[in-house]
């Protein structure tokens, strides 16, 4: 087994403070978005992680800073743990000029390519095959730098995902297939979608190293990310992670949630990954109440400053309306 | 050194360096993927049966042997992954050519081609510029029937972000590819599955060649005859027996299909005031209905009767060579569509493709 920088009990004590500081933060971020979306400042489709935090930030986490992030339009989670700043984020989903994507994306399209987060991807499967041809730059140029392909777990019935597991693997390239298991493809079950319902038998089919976490567990999934990365950046090939998550909340803000138990919600709240870690964190001596508390008077903050700083920011003119559909400088 | 005192020198002198090379689109093709392989340690090719095989067209014949399977690379059936791929990697830095075996197969990677390749630089606010560069065949011919020999470029230049090319001469099968790697965004080549056996020669040096522009092909006076690719030695053919009739057509080869080159289509068109539309796609929803609008649009007052457009029939293309050949424009029928421009005697001829609405 490789060496890992954090096991479980060194996490508690150095890292599992930060992580939690950050699913607190995503977290929060998501909830005033469910306002601003009410108050129509955000509108489109909007697609919460509620619930499912622990994947991106016990992931994200893992990642070093030449590494890629390829994601789904559920990815604010994502693109704030990557480091795309809020404010920028926030004023992406106002559709404003300084956002991410200049406001042409939209809460499922944040993109930032210095941080080498490629966003953003709403065609569900559709990010696999460039986090392919990512990888086999990388290989080809003799770089250790690792790709991050983010999907859920009913993207594993596109054709997309078969086609990029195969070649990923057939050409040994560094992928890190990370399949954010929330059990419902829209609101599709996954015992009703998928034949194997064992997502890790089918990945490793493909001659990948696969295995499933606990993806309400925040450490549990920073744990097994470190694994894969190193397992990936060491050029083992590609690996796949399935983190078994829930949302917490419906598919968008569009969705009336017919599909599901309310027990089931309930359920799967008793295991919601904030309250877990800050419990066992409370407990352990490792921050304490006052601390918490800190963080979420600096968050309500960070939150509130992007807020405003998205209502006081400039529209795109309508004049750059067909910027951007083609380049405007040569690219070297 | 004066190389008239060489010693090698007399007999060249006595049999020059020919100034012309003869060779095949085929050939010309792949003496561009050599040049660009050469030239950028960046490029490289990937497809179905590009390496070992030599390219189901036979254009990467050699290459592999020449450059090796990192960079002449085979892939598994997998349209949609190795298009993708070809996208990250372009993002990533690379230069890479994607071959796709015909414009039929294109559609499993339409998804990575529209909402990928064409959309990523818009979507992300100018961030992910795409220089991948893809090549495929299209059209009929050849009796390889309905899933290989549409013609469904037309769809390609109907999406913003895309380049789209059609060679449809051995300079631009030589000379287009080069250019299209320089290019930031994606470019299409488009590659008609009759023209890889077209022999004829090459200039030497080599001219440049662009990427931007419609080239007049045959000068003339009488009427403006617009083709592209496949369809072009078919057109020229066309303006030979018209010009048994006393009737000088110009024959307009598009070139690049997306992003358009109206000025030379209206310059034409104010010259001759006559024009014909050459496209072995469906007419319903055409490139050739978009040419026509265009026409119709910006050259109103220099027409002097009604666009004609030729176009394939609306069937998907059958096996038999006969029906076949009845389904694609002919010198023939391009002729007699042009016949009817210059002289005025009617408004189009009934195609018969059901696509009208009375």
């Amino acid at each position: 087994m490789t060496a890992l920088a954090h096991d479980r009990e060194t996490l508690l004590a150095q890292g599992a403070p930060a992580l939690l500081r950050q699913m607190i933060r995503v977290r929060r971020f998501e909830e005033k978005c469910v306002e601003l979306y009410s108050a129509t400042k955000i509108r489109g489709f909007l697609h919460l992680c509620i619930g499912e935090e622990a994947v991106a930030v016990g992931v994200i986490s893992s990642l070093g800073p030449g590494d890629a992030v390829v994601s789904t339009y559920r990815e604010h989670g994502h693109a704030l743990a990557r480091g795309v700043p809020m404010n920028a984020v926030m004023a992406e989903m106002f559709g404003k000029a300084t956002g991410c994507s200049r406001g042409r994306g939209g809460s499922m399209h944040l993109f930032d390519a210095d941080l080498r987060f490629y966003g953003g991807n709403a065609i569900v499967g559709g990010g696999m095959p460039p986090s392919v041809g990512m990888a086999l730059a990388d290989r080809m140029n003799d770089r250790d730098d690792v790709t991050a392909c983010i999907f859920g777990e009913g993207a594993m019935a596109e054709g997309e995902f078969h086609e990029s597991a195969n070649l990923a693997a057939l050409w040994h390239l560094p992928v890190l297939f990370v399949c954010e298991n929330n059990r419902y493809a829209m609101g599709t079950a996954l015992a009703r979608e998928h034949a194997e319902t064992d997502l890790t038998v089918r990945a490793a089919s493909y001659g990948m190293v696969a295995w499933a976490v606990d993806g309400m567990d925040v450490l549990a999934v920073r744990e097994a990310a470190e694994r894969a990365i190193a397992l990936v950046r060491g050029g083992g090939g590609p690996c796949f992670l399935e983190l078994r998550t829930y949302r917490f909340r419906a598919h968008s803000m569009y969705d009336p949630d017919r599909y599901r138990d309310k027990a089931e919600i309930e359920r799967w709240r008793q295991s919601d990954p904030i309250p877990r870690l800050t419990g066992e964190l409370l407990a352990q001596g490792v921050v304490s109440d006052d601390e918490v508390a800190t963080w979420e008077g600096e968050i309500a903050q960070e939150i509130e400053a992007a807020i405003a700083s998205a209502e006081a920011a400039p529209l795109e003119p309508v004049s750059d309306l067909t910027r951007f559909v083609t380049s405007e400088r040569q690219t070297p | 050194m004066t190389p008239a005192r060489a010693p090698s020198a007399p007999r060249r002198e006595a049999a020059p360096a020919p100034e012309t090379a003869v060779t095949t689109y085929r050939e010309a093709l792949r003496e561009a993927h050599r040049e660009a392989l050469q030239r950028d340690p960046r490029v490289f090719l990937m497809g179905e049966d590009v390496g070992r095989y030599g390219g189901s067209f036979a254009v990467s014949l050699g290459l592999v042997e020449e450059f090796g399977e990192e960079r002449i690379r085979d892939t598994p059936l997998s349209e949609s992954a190795f298009t993708g791929a070809g996208i990250g990697a372009a993002i990533r830095g690379m230069r890479p050519i994607v071959e796709i075996m015909t414009v039929n197969f294109s559609l499993l990677a339409l998804d990575q081609i529209l909402n990928n390749a064409a959309t990523l630089l818009h979507m992300s606010g100018g961030q992910l510029a795409v220089p991948l560069v893809i090549r495929m065949t299209t059209g009929g011919g050849r009796q390889l029937a309905a899933q290989h020999s549409h013609s469904l470029e037309g769809w390609y230049a109907h999406i913003p972000g895309l380049r789209v090319l059609a060679p449809a001469t051995l300079e631009d099968a030589r000379g287009m590819l080069w250019p299209a790697l320089q290019d930031p965004d994606p470019v299409l080549i488009f590659e008609h599955g009759s023209l890889y056996g077209l022999k004829g020669s090459l200039p030497d040096p080599l001219p440049e060649v662009d990427i931007a522009t419609a080239a007049v092909r045959r000068p003339g006076s009488d009427v403006t005859l617009v083709a592209y690719g496949g369809g072009l030695g078919k057109t020229l053919e066309a303006a030979e027996l018209l010009a048994a009739d006393g009737i000088e057509a110009e024959v307009i080869d598009l070139r690049v299909l997306r992003p358009l080159d109206d000025a030379t289509l209206l310059g034409s068109l104010a010259r001759t005031h006559r024009a014909v539309v050459v496209d072995e796609a469906w007419r319903s929803g055409s490139l050739a209905g978009e040419i026509s609008a265009r026409l119709a649009e910006k050259g109103f007052w220099d027409l002097d009767a009604p666009v004609e457009r030729v176009c394939g029939a609306e069937v998907p293309l059958p096996y038999a060579a006969h029906l076949e050949q009845a389904a694609l424009p002919q010198p023939e029928t391009i002729a007699a569509a042009a016949r009817r421009a210059v002289r005025g005697d009617g408004t189009g001829e009934d195609q018969g493709d059901g696509s009208g609405d009375g």
